[in-house]
Protein backbone atom coordinates (compact mmCIF):
# COMPACT_ATOMS: atom_id res chain seq x y z
CA UNK A 1 0.00 0.00 0.00
CA UNK A 2 1.26 3.46 -0.82
CA UNK A 3 1.97 5.60 2.20
CA UNK A 4 0.11 8.83 2.77
CA UNK A 5 1.98 11.73 1.23
CA UNK A 6 4.01 14.05 3.41
CA UNK A 7 1.51 16.89 3.05
CA UNK A 8 -1.41 14.68 4.01
CA UNK A 9 0.41 13.50 7.15
CA UNK A 10 1.11 17.09 8.16
CA UNK A 11 -2.54 18.00 7.54
CA UNK A 12 -3.70 15.06 9.67
CA UNK A 13 -1.50 16.03 12.62
CA UNK A 14 -2.42 19.71 12.29
CA UNK A 15 -6.14 18.85 12.30
CA UNK A 16 -5.83 16.75 15.46
CA UNK A 17 -3.88 19.47 17.27
CA UNK A 18 -6.40 22.13 16.22
CA UNK A 19 -9.34 19.97 17.31
CA UNK A 20 -7.82 19.40 20.75
CA UNK A 21 -7.15 23.13 21.18
CA UNK A 22 -10.64 24.06 19.96
CA UNK A 23 -12.30 21.60 22.34
CA UNK A 24 -10.20 22.85 25.24
CA UNK A 25 -11.05 26.46 24.39
CA UNK A 26 -14.77 25.70 24.19
CA UNK A 27 -14.90 23.95 27.57
CA UNK A 28 -12.33 25.86 29.61
CA UNK A 29 -11.75 29.28 28.06
CA UNK A 30 -15.11 30.38 26.71
CA UNK A 31 -17.20 32.10 29.39
CA UNK A 32 -20.44 30.60 30.64
CA UNK A 33 -23.42 32.25 28.95
CA UNK A 34 -25.55 34.08 31.50
CA UNK A 35 -29.06 33.04 30.49
CA UNK A 36 -28.66 29.63 28.87
CA UNK A 37 -25.70 28.33 30.85
CA UNK A 38 -23.42 25.57 29.62
CA UNK A 39 -25.77 24.37 26.90
CA UNK A 40 -24.79 27.44 24.89
CA UNK A 41 -21.36 25.84 24.34
CA UNK A 42 -23.01 23.63 21.69
CA UNK A 43 -23.04 26.78 19.56
CA UNK A 44 -19.26 26.47 19.01
CA UNK A 45 -19.81 23.10 17.35
CA UNK A 46 -23.25 23.68 15.84
CA UNK A 47 -22.50 26.72 13.68
CA UNK A 48 -19.13 25.44 12.35
CA UNK A 49 -20.76 22.10 11.39
CA UNK A 50 -23.53 23.97 9.60
CA UNK A 51 -20.91 26.02 7.78
CA UNK A 52 -18.94 22.93 6.77
CA UNK A 53 -22.10 21.19 5.57
CA UNK A 54 -22.81 24.16 3.36
CA UNK A 55 -19.20 24.47 2.19
CA UNK A 56 -19.14 20.77 1.29
CA UNK A 57 -22.19 21.10 -0.94
CA UNK A 58 -20.76 24.25 -2.49
CA UNK A 59 -17.64 22.24 -3.36
CA UNK A 60 -19.92 19.60 -4.92
CA UNK A 61 -21.54 22.29 -7.07
CA UNK A 62 -18.13 23.56 -8.23
CA UNK A 63 -16.90 20.02 -8.83
CA UNK A 64 -20.08 19.26 -10.80
CA UNK A 65 -19.58 22.25 -13.09
CA UNK A 66 -15.90 21.41 -13.48
CA UNK A 67 -16.73 17.79 -14.32
CA UNK A 68 -19.24 18.77 -16.99
CA UNK A 69 -16.73 21.17 -18.53
CA UNK A 70 -13.61 18.99 -18.40
CA UNK A 71 -14.95 15.44 -18.11
CA UNK A 72 -12.11 14.53 -15.78
CA UNK A 73 -12.97 11.74 -13.35
CA UNK A 74 -11.07 13.48 -10.54
CA UNK A 75 -13.77 16.14 -10.26
CA UNK A 76 -16.42 13.48 -9.96
CA UNK A 77 -14.53 11.94 -7.06
CA UNK A 78 -14.26 15.35 -5.37
CA UNK A 79 -18.01 15.90 -5.70
CA UNK A 80 -18.85 12.47 -4.31
CA UNK A 81 -16.38 12.69 -1.40
CA UNK A 82 -17.64 16.16 -0.53
CA UNK A 83 -21.28 15.03 -0.41
CA UNK A 84 -20.40 12.17 1.94
CA UNK A 85 -18.58 14.51 4.33
CA UNK A 86 -21.25 17.18 3.98
CA UNK A 87 -23.97 14.72 4.96
CA UNK A 88 -22.11 13.76 8.14
CA UNK A 89 -21.79 17.42 9.15
CA UNK A 90 -25.39 18.17 8.19
CA UNK A 91 -26.63 15.41 10.47
CA UNK A 92 -24.32 16.67 13.22
CA UNK A 93 -25.79 20.15 12.80
CA UNK A 94 -29.36 18.94 13.04
CA UNK A 95 -28.67 16.71 16.06
CA UNK A 96 -26.64 19.32 17.98
CA UNK A 97 -29.28 21.93 17.18
CA UNK A 98 -32.01 19.69 18.55
CA UNK A 99 -30.07 19.11 21.76
CA UNK A 100 -29.70 22.86 22.17
CA UNK A 101 -33.30 23.62 21.20
CA UNK A 102 -34.73 21.32 23.86
CA UNK A 103 -33.65 23.54 26.80
CA UNK A 104 -33.61 26.83 24.85
CA UNK A 105 -36.91 26.60 22.95
CA UNK A 106 -38.46 23.82 25.05
CA UNK A 107 -38.90 21.65 21.96
CA UNK A 108 -36.70 19.32 19.89
CA UNK A 109 -37.96 20.59 16.61
CA UNK A 110 -39.81 23.49 15.07
CA UNK A 111 -40.72 24.25 11.47
CA UNK A 112 -38.48 27.26 11.27
CA UNK A 113 -37.10 28.22 7.82
CA UNK A 114 -33.50 27.54 8.72
CA UNK A 115 -34.25 24.14 10.27
CA UNK A 116 -36.57 23.15 7.46
CA UNK A 117 -34.24 24.34 4.71
CA UNK A 118 -31.32 22.54 6.28
CA UNK A 119 -33.30 19.31 6.48
CA UNK A 120 -34.37 19.63 2.84
CA UNK A 121 -30.72 20.25 1.99
CA UNK A 122 -29.80 17.00 3.73
CA UNK A 123 -32.58 15.16 1.85
CA UNK A 124 -31.34 16.52 -1.49
CA UNK A 125 -27.93 15.02 -0.84
CA UNK A 126 -29.38 11.74 0.40
CA UNK A 127 -31.16 11.67 -2.97
CA UNK A 128 -27.80 12.44 -4.62
CA UNK A 129 -26.27 9.36 -2.98
CA UNK A 130 -29.23 7.20 -3.98
CA UNK A 131 -28.99 8.41 -7.56
CA UNK A 132 -25.32 7.45 -7.64
CA UNK A 133 -26.06 4.01 -6.29
CA UNK A 134 -28.85 3.49 -8.79
CA UNK A 135 -26.80 4.17 -11.92
CA UNK A 136 -24.27 1.53 -12.96
CA UNK A 137 -22.42 3.02 -15.91
CA UNK A 138 -19.62 5.14 -14.33
CA UNK A 139 -19.69 7.86 -17.01
CA UNK A 140 -23.42 8.31 -16.79
CA UNK A 141 -23.27 8.19 -13.00
CA UNK A 142 -20.74 11.01 -12.95
CA UNK A 143 -22.77 13.14 -15.36
CA UNK A 144 -26.06 12.61 -13.50
CA UNK A 145 -24.41 13.31 -10.16
CA UNK A 146 -22.88 16.54 -11.49
CA UNK A 147 -26.24 17.69 -12.89
CA UNK A 148 -28.11 16.86 -9.69
CA UNK A 149 -25.40 18.53 -7.60
CA UNK A 150 -25.97 21.72 -9.59
CA UNK A 151 -29.79 21.61 -9.62
CA UNK A 152 -29.93 20.71 -5.91
CA UNK A 153 -27.62 23.47 -4.78
CA UNK A 154 -29.37 26.14 -6.82
CA UNK A 155 -32.73 25.21 -5.31
CA UNK A 156 -31.52 25.65 -1.72
CA UNK A 157 -31.53 29.46 -1.47
CA UNK A 158 -34.93 29.62 -3.20
CA UNK A 159 -36.26 27.10 -0.69
CA UNK A 160 -34.87 29.20 2.12
CA UNK A 161 -36.56 32.37 0.92
CA UNK A 162 -39.83 30.57 0.29
CA UNK A 163 -39.99 29.30 3.84
CA UNK A 164 -38.60 32.50 5.32
CA UNK A 165 -41.86 34.39 4.86
CA UNK A 166 -43.25 32.36 7.70
CA UNK A 167 -42.07 33.77 10.98
CA UNK A 168 -38.65 32.63 12.12
CA UNK A 169 -37.50 32.02 15.69
CA UNK A 170 -33.97 30.86 14.88
CA UNK A 171 -31.47 33.32 16.40
CA UNK A 172 -29.01 35.12 14.16
CA UNK A 173 -25.87 35.59 16.22
CA UNK A 174 -23.81 37.21 13.48
CA UNK A 175 -25.51 40.09 11.72
CA UNK A 176 -28.90 41.47 12.59
CA UNK A 177 -31.36 39.27 14.40
CA UNK A 178 -35.08 39.40 13.75
CA UNK A 179 -37.18 40.67 16.68
CA UNK A 180 -39.04 37.36 16.99
CA UNK A 181 -35.87 35.26 17.46
CA UNK A 182 -35.56 33.38 20.74
CA UNK A 183 -32.34 32.20 22.36
CA UNK A 184 -30.05 34.78 20.79
CA UNK A 185 -27.18 36.40 22.66
CA UNK A 186 -24.40 38.92 22.09
CA UNK A 187 -20.91 37.51 21.86
CA UNK A 188 -18.23 38.85 24.17
CA UNK A 189 -14.72 39.02 22.74
CA UNK A 190 -13.47 35.70 24.29
CA UNK A 191 -16.60 34.06 22.89
CA UNK A 192 -15.90 35.54 19.49
CA UNK A 193 -12.30 34.27 19.59
CA UNK A 194 -13.40 30.74 20.48
CA UNK A 195 -16.11 30.81 17.84
CA UNK A 196 -13.84 31.87 14.99
CA UNK A 197 -11.15 29.45 16.09
CA UNK A 198 -13.71 26.67 16.09
CA UNK A 199 -14.94 27.73 12.64
CA UNK A 200 -11.39 27.64 11.32
CA UNK A 201 -10.75 24.22 12.91
CA UNK A 202 -13.86 22.72 11.36
CA UNK A 203 -12.90 24.09 7.96
CA UNK A 204 -9.47 22.47 8.25
CA UNK A 205 -11.17 19.28 9.43
CA UNK A 206 -13.29 19.31 6.29
CA UNK A 207 -10.30 19.59 3.98
CA UNK A 208 -8.50 16.89 5.98
CA UNK A 209 -11.47 14.52 5.54
CA UNK A 210 -11.69 15.41 1.87
CA UNK A 211 -8.01 14.71 1.24
CA UNK A 212 -8.18 11.38 3.07
CA UNK A 213 -11.41 10.40 1.33
CA UNK A 214 -9.90 11.14 -2.08
CA UNK A 215 -6.85 9.04 -1.23
CA UNK A 216 -9.14 6.19 -0.15
CA UNK A 217 -11.02 6.45 -3.43
CA UNK A 218 -7.78 6.33 -5.43
CA UNK A 219 -6.63 3.28 -3.48
CA UNK A 220 -9.99 1.55 -4.02
CA UNK A 221 -9.67 2.16 -7.75
CA UNK A 222 -6.15 0.72 -7.70
CA UNK A 223 -7.44 -2.40 -5.93
CA UNK A 224 -10.10 -2.79 -8.62
CA UNK A 225 -7.50 -2.50 -11.36
CA UNK A 226 -5.18 -4.99 -9.68
CA UNK A 227 -8.05 -7.42 -9.12
CA UNK A 228 -9.04 -7.16 -12.75
CA UNK A 229 -5.47 -7.79 -13.85
CA UNK A 230 -4.51 -10.67 -11.56
CA UNK A 231 -7.77 -12.50 -10.91
CA UNK A 232 -9.06 -12.58 -14.46
CA UNK A 233 -5.85 -14.13 -15.85
CA UNK B 1 -25.10 21.92 -37.27
CA UNK B 2 -28.80 22.11 -37.78
CA UNK B 3 -30.73 21.27 -40.89
CA UNK B 4 -31.60 24.85 -41.79
CA UNK B 5 -28.08 26.15 -42.10
CA UNK B 6 -27.05 23.27 -44.34
CA UNK B 7 -30.04 24.03 -46.56
CA UNK B 8 -29.20 27.69 -46.91
CA UNK B 9 -25.55 26.94 -47.64
CA UNK B 10 -25.21 23.92 -49.86
CA UNK B 11 -21.59 24.72 -50.70
CA UNK B 12 -19.61 23.11 -47.87
CA UNK B 13 -16.43 25.10 -48.49
CA UNK B 14 -18.23 28.36 -47.87
CA UNK B 15 -19.66 27.59 -44.45
CA UNK B 16 -16.86 28.83 -42.21
CA UNK B 17 -15.84 32.26 -43.54
CA UNK B 18 -19.26 33.76 -44.26
CA UNK B 19 -20.81 35.87 -41.57
CA UNK B 20 -24.29 34.75 -40.63
CA UNK B 21 -26.92 37.29 -41.53
CA UNK B 22 -30.06 38.03 -39.56
CA UNK B 23 -32.21 35.87 -41.80
CA UNK B 24 -29.96 32.89 -41.12
CA UNK B 25 -30.51 33.32 -37.41
CA UNK B 26 -34.22 33.61 -38.03
CA UNK B 27 -34.15 30.36 -39.97
CA UNK B 28 -32.22 28.66 -37.16
CA UNK B 29 -34.75 29.98 -34.68
CA UNK B 30 -37.84 28.81 -36.54
CA UNK B 31 -36.15 25.50 -37.25
CA UNK B 32 -35.49 25.05 -33.53
CA UNK B 33 -39.12 25.65 -32.64
CA UNK B 34 -40.27 23.38 -35.45
CA UNK B 35 -38.28 20.59 -33.78
CA UNK B 36 -39.84 21.42 -30.42
CA UNK B 37 -43.25 21.35 -32.06
CA UNK B 38 -42.54 18.00 -33.70
CA UNK B 39 -41.60 16.35 -30.40
CA UNK B 40 -44.66 17.89 -28.76
CA UNK B 41 -46.92 16.75 -31.60
CA UNK B 42 -45.51 13.23 -31.41
CA UNK B 43 -46.34 12.99 -27.69
CA UNK B 44 -49.74 14.49 -28.27
CA UNK B 45 -50.63 12.07 -31.09
CA UNK B 46 -49.42 9.06 -29.10
CA UNK B 47 -51.53 10.17 -26.16
CA UNK B 48 -54.56 10.83 -28.35
CA UNK B 49 -54.38 7.24 -29.60
CA UNK B 50 -53.65 5.42 -26.35
CA UNK B 51 -55.20 7.84 -23.81
CA UNK B 52 -53.42 5.93 -21.06
CA UNK B 53 -51.47 8.82 -19.55
CA UNK B 54 -54.27 11.36 -19.18
CA UNK B 55 -56.84 8.83 -18.01
CA UNK B 56 -54.55 7.39 -15.33
CA UNK B 57 -53.54 10.86 -14.13
CA UNK B 58 -57.17 11.94 -13.96
CA UNK B 59 -58.45 8.91 -12.10
CA UNK B 60 -55.49 9.10 -9.78
CA UNK B 61 -56.15 12.77 -8.96
CA UNK B 62 -59.81 12.12 -8.23
CA UNK B 63 -58.81 9.28 -5.92
CA UNK B 64 -56.34 11.50 -4.09
CA UNK B 65 -59.01 14.17 -3.60
CA UNK B 66 -61.37 11.51 -2.20
CA UNK B 67 -58.70 10.11 0.09
CA UNK B 68 -57.94 13.55 1.46
CA UNK B 69 -61.61 13.96 2.12
CA UNK B 70 -61.58 10.88 4.32
CA UNK B 71 -58.16 11.48 5.88
CA UNK B 72 -58.88 15.06 6.95
CA UNK B 73 -62.10 16.01 8.65
CA UNK B 74 -63.06 18.70 6.17
CA UNK B 75 -65.69 20.94 7.65
CA UNK B 76 -66.34 24.43 6.33
CA UNK B 77 -63.49 26.18 8.20
CA UNK B 78 -60.94 23.42 7.60
CA UNK B 79 -61.80 23.33 3.91
CA UNK B 80 -60.82 26.95 3.42
CA UNK B 81 -57.53 26.40 5.22
CA UNK B 82 -56.37 23.22 3.55
CA UNK B 83 -58.02 23.40 0.13
CA UNK B 84 -55.01 24.97 -1.59
CA UNK B 85 -52.68 22.42 -0.02
CA UNK B 86 -54.86 19.47 -1.04
CA UNK B 87 -55.16 20.83 -4.56
CA UNK B 88 -51.40 21.20 -5.06
CA UNK B 89 -50.48 17.91 -3.44
CA UNK B 90 -52.92 16.24 -5.81
CA UNK B 91 -51.44 18.06 -8.79
CA UNK B 92 -47.87 17.18 -7.78
CA UNK B 93 -48.58 13.48 -7.22
CA UNK B 94 -50.45 13.22 -10.50
CA UNK B 95 -47.61 15.12 -12.18
CA UNK B 96 -45.07 12.58 -10.95
CA UNK B 97 -47.12 9.81 -12.56
CA UNK B 98 -47.17 11.66 -15.86
CA UNK B 99 -43.46 12.55 -15.83
CA UNK B 100 -42.41 8.99 -15.07
CA UNK B 101 -44.63 7.62 -17.78
CA UNK B 102 -43.61 10.15 -20.41
CA UNK B 103 -39.90 9.38 -20.12
CA UNK B 104 -40.01 5.65 -19.40
CA UNK B 105 -42.21 5.22 -22.46
CA UNK B 106 -39.44 6.74 -24.59
CA UNK B 107 -36.81 4.53 -23.03
CA UNK B 108 -38.70 1.22 -23.08
CA UNK B 109 -39.71 1.44 -26.71
CA UNK B 110 -36.26 2.60 -27.72
CA UNK B 111 -37.63 5.81 -29.18
CA UNK B 112 -35.28 7.88 -27.02
CA UNK B 113 -32.33 6.59 -29.05
CA UNK B 114 -34.18 7.51 -32.22
CA UNK B 115 -34.78 11.03 -30.97
CA UNK B 116 -31.14 11.40 -29.99
CA UNK B 117 -29.99 10.26 -33.43
CA UNK B 118 -31.94 13.08 -35.08
CA UNK B 119 -29.61 15.89 -36.26
CA UNK B 120 -31.21 18.54 -34.06
CA UNK B 121 -30.27 20.53 -31.02
CA UNK B 122 -30.72 18.32 -27.94
CA UNK B 123 -32.30 21.12 -25.93
CA UNK B 124 -35.11 21.24 -28.51
CA UNK B 125 -35.94 17.67 -27.47
CA UNK B 126 -36.00 18.80 -23.87
CA UNK B 127 -38.37 21.67 -24.58
CA UNK B 128 -40.60 19.38 -26.62
CA UNK B 129 -40.86 16.83 -23.82
CA UNK B 130 -41.25 19.51 -21.13
CA UNK B 131 -44.00 21.29 -23.07
CA UNK B 132 -45.78 17.96 -23.54
CA UNK B 133 -45.62 17.22 -19.83
CA UNK B 134 -46.77 20.76 -19.05
CA UNK B 135 -49.71 20.39 -21.40
CA UNK B 136 -50.84 17.08 -19.89
CA UNK B 137 -50.54 18.43 -16.36
CA UNK B 138 -52.54 21.53 -17.30
CA UNK B 139 -55.23 19.39 -18.90
CA UNK B 140 -55.53 17.37 -15.70
CA UNK B 141 -55.67 20.60 -13.68
CA UNK B 142 -58.35 21.90 -16.02
CA UNK B 143 -60.50 18.94 -15.02
CA UNK B 144 -59.74 18.77 -11.32
CA UNK B 145 -60.14 22.49 -10.66
CA UNK B 146 -63.88 22.56 -11.48
CA UNK B 147 -64.45 19.17 -9.84
CA UNK B 148 -62.62 20.41 -6.78
CA UNK B 149 -64.63 23.63 -6.59
CA UNK B 150 -67.86 21.64 -6.77
CA UNK B 151 -66.86 18.98 -4.24
CA UNK B 152 -65.39 21.46 -1.79
CA UNK B 153 -67.82 24.25 -2.56
CA UNK B 154 -65.09 26.84 -3.04
CA UNK B 155 -64.71 29.51 -5.74
CA UNK B 156 -61.47 28.21 -7.28
CA UNK B 157 -61.83 29.34 -10.85
CA UNK B 158 -60.54 32.90 -10.82
CA UNK B 159 -58.21 34.49 -13.38
CA UNK B 160 -55.39 34.93 -10.84
CA UNK B 161 -55.77 31.33 -9.74
CA UNK B 162 -55.29 30.15 -13.31
CA UNK B 163 -52.08 32.20 -13.55
CA UNK B 164 -50.78 30.57 -10.34
CA UNK B 165 -51.65 27.13 -11.70
CA UNK B 166 -49.81 27.92 -14.94
CA UNK B 167 -46.69 29.31 -13.22
CA UNK B 168 -46.51 26.50 -10.66
CA UNK B 169 -46.97 23.81 -13.27
CA UNK B 170 -44.32 25.37 -15.55
CA UNK B 171 -41.75 25.20 -12.73
CA UNK B 172 -42.70 21.68 -11.75
CA UNK B 173 -42.74 20.35 -15.31
CA UNK B 174 -39.40 21.95 -16.24
CA UNK B 175 -37.46 20.50 -13.29
CA UNK B 176 -39.51 17.30 -13.44
CA UNK B 177 -38.72 16.60 -17.09
CA UNK B 178 -34.99 17.09 -16.48
CA UNK B 179 -34.92 14.85 -13.41
CA UNK B 180 -37.22 12.24 -14.95
CA UNK B 181 -34.85 11.86 -17.87
CA UNK B 182 -32.16 10.97 -15.32
CA UNK B 183 -34.44 8.81 -13.17
CA UNK B 184 -35.39 6.49 -16.06
CA UNK B 185 -31.76 5.41 -16.35
CA UNK B 186 -31.46 4.41 -12.71
CA UNK B 187 -32.25 0.99 -11.29
CA UNK B 188 -35.28 1.83 -9.13
CA UNK B 189 -36.59 4.37 -11.59
CA UNK B 190 -40.25 4.76 -10.62
CA UNK B 191 -39.25 5.35 -7.02
CA UNK B 192 -36.27 7.50 -7.94
CA UNK B 193 -38.18 10.40 -9.51
CA UNK B 194 -40.12 11.58 -6.44
CA UNK B 195 -37.01 11.23 -4.28
CA UNK B 196 -35.02 13.42 -6.67
CA UNK B 197 -37.82 15.83 -7.49
CA UNK B 198 -39.69 16.59 -4.25
CA UNK B 199 -36.85 18.22 -2.27
CA UNK B 200 -35.96 20.40 -5.27
CA UNK B 201 -39.60 21.31 -5.94
CA UNK B 202 -40.34 22.53 -2.41
CA UNK B 203 -40.26 26.25 -3.36
CA UNK B 204 -42.85 25.69 -6.10
CA UNK B 205 -45.13 23.91 -3.68
CA UNK B 206 -44.73 26.53 -0.94
CA UNK B 207 -45.25 29.49 -3.25
CA UNK B 208 -48.13 27.93 -5.17
CA UNK B 209 -49.98 26.86 -2.02
CA UNK B 210 -49.48 30.23 -0.33
CA UNK B 211 -50.54 32.17 -3.40
CA UNK B 212 -53.59 29.95 -3.97
CA UNK B 213 -54.83 30.22 -0.41
CA UNK B 214 -54.29 33.99 -0.44
CA UNK B 215 -56.38 34.18 -3.62
CA UNK B 216 -59.04 31.95 -2.08
CA UNK B 217 -59.59 34.35 0.81
CA UNK B 218 -59.36 37.29 -1.62
CA UNK B 219 -56.30 38.80 0.05
CA UNK B 220 -54.75 42.09 -1.08
CA UNK B 221 -52.38 42.03 -4.05
CA UNK B 222 -49.45 43.00 -1.75
CA UNK B 223 -49.88 39.68 0.04
CA UNK B 224 -50.00 37.64 -3.14
CA UNK B 225 -47.33 39.34 -5.26
CA UNK B 226 -44.19 38.03 -3.44
CA UNK B 227 -45.31 34.48 -4.20
CA UNK B 228 -45.84 35.38 -7.83
CA UNK B 229 -42.33 36.81 -8.00
CA UNK B 230 -40.94 33.68 -6.38
CA UNK B 231 -42.76 31.43 -8.86
CA UNK B 232 -41.57 33.47 -11.84
CA UNK B 233 -38.00 33.53 -10.52
CA UNK B 234 -38.03 29.77 -9.96
CA UNK B 235 -39.43 29.13 -13.44
CA UNK B 236 -36.85 31.31 -15.16
CA UNK B 237 -33.90 29.90 -13.20
CA UNK B 238 -34.81 26.25 -13.68
CA UNK B 239 -35.79 26.48 -17.32
CA UNK B 240 -32.40 28.11 -17.92
CA UNK B 241 -30.51 25.51 -15.88
CA UNK B 242 -32.32 22.63 -17.57
CA UNK B 243 -31.56 24.17 -20.96
CA UNK B 244 -27.87 24.30 -20.11
CA UNK B 245 -27.43 20.83 -18.60
CA UNK B 246 -29.86 18.68 -20.61
CA UNK B 247 -27.16 17.89 -23.17
CA UNK B 248 -25.10 16.13 -20.50
CA UNK B 249 -28.06 14.09 -19.27
CA UNK B 250 -28.84 12.46 -22.61
CA UNK B 251 -25.26 12.23 -23.89
CA UNK B 252 -24.31 8.65 -24.79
Amino acid sequence: MEKASRNLQILNVLTIVLLVIATALVFFYAPRERVMGDVQRIFYFHVPSAWVGFLAFLVTLVAGIAYLRTGSRGWDRVGYASVEIGLVFTVMTIVSGSIWARPAWNTWWTWDPRLTTYTILALIYVAYMMLRQGVEDPDRRARFAAVYGIVGFISVPITFFSIRWWRTIHPVVIGSSSPTAEGGFDMTSPMRLVFFFSLFTFTVLYFCFLANRLRLERLAERVEQLKARWLSA
Amino acid sequence: MSVASSQTEPDVANIAPRKQSLSDYWLLFTDYWRTVGAVLWKDFTAELRSKELLSSMLVFSLLVVLIFNFALELDRAARENVAAGVLWVTAIFAGTLGLNRSLSMEKDRGSLDGLLLAPVDRSALYFGKALGNLLFMLLVQAVILPVFSILFNLPLIKPLMLVVVLLGTVGYASVGTLLASMAVHSRARDVMLPILLFPVAVPVLVAAVRASSAILVAAAWEEISPWFNLLIGYDVIFVAVAYMVFDYVVEE
